[in-house]
């Protein structure tokens, strides 16, 4: 049995490790309105652009020749996975969540005789696919360094993924990320974006506004698509930063929590051994006493 | 003055939101200005000056390429950058020329570069106009 002194040591440990885990939790937290702020300032951009592409494009649709970001390259065979995942871990399921979605995907399409490739953002998920996916894996991005998130990141992943695109390494291309709908719930999500997928204008009183072009349509077209994938990214990326904490502050409050048993269960074995001991050396003492 | 609905936003933030008399935007096929009952238009937009005119009061903003759009309900800007003139930084905002032209010296020549160039133009004249304001 452990002496009373290691059982102290022990206390002591895991009363270390609460306030750590504790300290994790508020620097989450802060961390967390921030990233959720960002990512709120974000929407009325991507929204604002999702409206203008899905106007332009539904007046450009039909014409021959359109952009294969839009259209597609015709085939469906090749496909991307663009898995973007946290830098860190310590984040409960948030990093495995956003994984297991794009390997049941992966595959989900290989069993249809697709072929998969990936290109990863962010360690953690780069780490976990390496393991199963290492030679199907052909790129990753790691935004370690990278302190405040700004659209040229999304931008340098954006034009990486363009210049695989242009080079027919791929036909489809999904992006994986985690969408964060509060601080206890974050929904791993999965998203076409080449061929970019035009939702049906809300009205139709909407699509039927004529507008006039300057330059014509289809050189804003081949000019905002590109830019669309950048925006779409980004809007991931920080949906991504915001899901990461708000997983890990839940995280580290159930660990918080959890230590906070822990120590109450070893102080109360503490206290009954030390008790033990005290009686023990009492009855030594009486029953010395009784012998003389 | 009638008076309409102006969105200027950039992927970073919800620059400016509100009813506005008039807006001046940079075009890429020209400076145009957008007035209350402007025709639909969808114009892209070269790095410039673009000024928010509000009865007596002008505030200019530094955009740096993008979208304008004019519907029903108004005009929308989707601006790449957006910074407004008290804002910036013109030591940065300079040094960031420098580098362009440092990168243009070695440029391939071809169509890539033309735009370069292009873009670096428009960057030297909103310098020179940021440059002229300050003076009076």
């Amino acid at each position: 049995m452990a002496s009373l002194k290691d059982m102290r040591v022990r206390i002591a440990s895991t009363k270390a490790t609460q306030k750590i885990t504790k300290a994790m939790q508020m620097v989450a937290a802060s961390k967390l309105r921030r990233a959720q702020s960002a990512a709120e300032a974000a929407r009325p951009y991507a929204e604002k652009m999702d409206a203008v592409i899905s106007n332009i494009a539904s007046a450009a649709a039909g014409s021959p020749g359109g952009s294969p970001l839009l259209v597609g390259t015709g085939k469906n065979q090749v496909h991307l996975l663009l898995v973007c995942t946290g830098e860190r871990g310590l984040s409960g399921a948030f990093n495995s969540a956003i994984v297991r979605l794009a390997r049941e995907r992966a595959y989900a399409l290989m069993n249809q005789g697709k072929d998969v490739k990936f290109f990863c953002v962010g360690r953690k998920g780069y780490e976990q696919l390496r393991r199963t996916f290492e030679k199907q894996i052909i790129g990753n991005v790691e935004l370690r360094s990278v302190r405040q998130l700004g659209f040229v990141n999304a931008e340098d992943i954006a034009k990486k993924v363009l210049a695989l695109f242009a080079a027919g390494e791929f036909d489809v291309c999904t992006l994986f990320y985690s969408r964060f709908q509060s601080v206890i719930s974050q929904v791993p999500t999965a998203q076409q974006v080449i061929p970019l997928e035009i939702p049906a204008p809300a009205t139709a009183a909407a699509a039927k506004t004529s507008y006039e072009y300057e330059p014509e349509e289809d050189e804003i077209l081949s000019g905002l698509l590109p830019r669309n994938l950048a925006v779409q990214i980004f809007r991931a990326l920080l949906e991504n930063n915001a899901s990461f904490y708000g997983a890990q502050m839940t995280a580290m409050d159930n660990a918080t929590r959890n230590a906070g048993e822990m120590i109450r269960k070893q102080t109360l074995i503490y206290n009954r051994t030390r008790q033990a001991m005290i009686t023990k050396e009492l009855i030594e003492i009486i029953s010395g006493a009784e012998a003389v | 003055m009638a008076t309409f609905h102006f969105d200027l936003v950039s992927p970073e933030k919800l620059a400016f939101s509100g009813e506005v008399d008039q807006v001046d935007v940079p075009g890429i096929e020209g400076d145009f200005g957008v007035l209350a009952g402007h025709a639909p238009v969808v114009a892209v937009i070269r790095p410039g000056i673009l000024t928010i005119i509000t009865g007596t009061t002008r505030q200019k903003v530094i955009v740096l390429g993008g979208l304008a759009e004019v519907s029903e309900s108004g005009l929308t800007v989707l601006a790449d950058v957006a910074t407004s003139v008290e804002e910036l930084d013109r030591a940065a905002f300079s040094s960031q020329i420098e580098e362009m032209e440092e990168k243009l010296k070695n440029g391939e020549p071809g169509h890539e570069l033309d735009r370069e160039i292009e873009r670096l133009d428009h960057f030297k004249s909103i310098q020179t106009q940021l440059n002229s304001t300050a003076m009076h």
